[in-house]
């Protein structure tokens, strides 16, 4: 039983790769800085928001990602210098813009031609 | 008509499929490709010549290399570096590596650099938009990136390399 619960305790516990020497000692922003990290996908590890990726390129966003928090900088001052860095893939919400519409607006028409499909057979 | 509508909408897809399984998810594009080169600030190696912003003002194409002792890559790539030292002007920047062993490196295997400096905390390299290494640009007259290749210059690269440098 307890061995199901360690289990269970450690499949639904958040990992994360912040280390000790990063983390700030005003709580506020470290909260910022970690709902910034969990926007950003490392470049490395690509299924991974910099936050819980233990690559070397995530920990240099993350100690940036708080630099600039520490020198009053927002969160869309931060996540738009990184974007301009290393461009969409950087972001796991990419922006709404001609060249990605195609991202946004194909879910739909598939959920659409889907339910067109469906009901129609019903009837 | 209701054939030709699947028809059009299947094809799309498998074109969409066709595109994307050639894209190679390891490689990120630059952003900064056409962009001015980003400002960076370098700490001096040694007694080499420290590469700072200025130098790529210069009006001439020039190769900026990201390299570190520490990256089995970037030594495959030296040897081609070489090379491309002998007709063009190269920088380079060391990723969180040190003074002791960039000496050593360049003693061991040759300099292929005009200038170069060394970026301990890895700002400089986010503001190239570096995320591994060894990373190259090729810059421009008029201070703008014209290419960036990611991975180690191989001898197969040169032919490309130098279409580039052209």
């Amino acid at each position: 039983m307890k061995t199901i619960l360690i289990i269970i305790l450690l499949l639904y516990s958040q990992v994360q790769s912040v280390e000790p020497d990063e983390i700030l000692a005003n709580q506020e922003l470290e909260n910022v800085a970690r709902i910034i990290g969990k926007e950003l996908r490392c470049l490395v590890c690509q299924n991974e928001d910099i936050e819980n990726s233990n690559a070397d390129i995530a920990r240099d966003l993350r100690i940036l990602v708080r630099k600039m928090l520490s020198e009053g900088k927002t969160k869309d001052e931060i996540i738009s210098y990184i974007h301009s860095r290393y461009g969409d893939f950087v972001l796991f919400n990419p922006p709404v813009r001609f060249d990605t519409s195609f991202l946004w607006i194909l879910p739909v028409f598939f959920l659409m031609l889907l339910c067109y499909t469906f009901f129609r057979k019903k009837q | 008509m209701k054939y030709l509508f699947l028809l059009i909408i299947m094809s799309s897809i498998g074109f969409m499929f066709y595109k994307g399984l050639k894209i190679d998810p390891s490689v990120v594009p630059s952003n900064l490709i056409d962009k001015q080169t980003p400002n960076f600030q370098l700490k001096k190696v040694g007694k080499y010549p420290l590469f700072d912003p200025n130098d790529l003002t210069k009006q001439e194409i020039k190769i900026v290399n990201f390299f570190a002792t520490w990256c089995g890559p970037c030594k495959v790539e030296h040897p081609q570096l070489m090379e491309l030292s002998n007709s063009f002007r190269i920088y380079g920047i060391a990723k969180k590596d040190n003074s002791k062993d960039i000496i050593k490196w360049l003693r061991s295997y040759g300099n292929p650099f005009d200038k170069l400096g060394l970026d301990n905390d890895g700002i400089s390299s986010i503001e190239w938009g570096v995320y591994g290494l060894p990373e190259t640009f090729i810059i421009n007259k008029d201070n703008k990136i014209l290419y960036k290749h990611i991975g180690p210059i191989m001898k197969n690269d040169l032919e490309k390399i130098y279409s580039i440098l052209k």
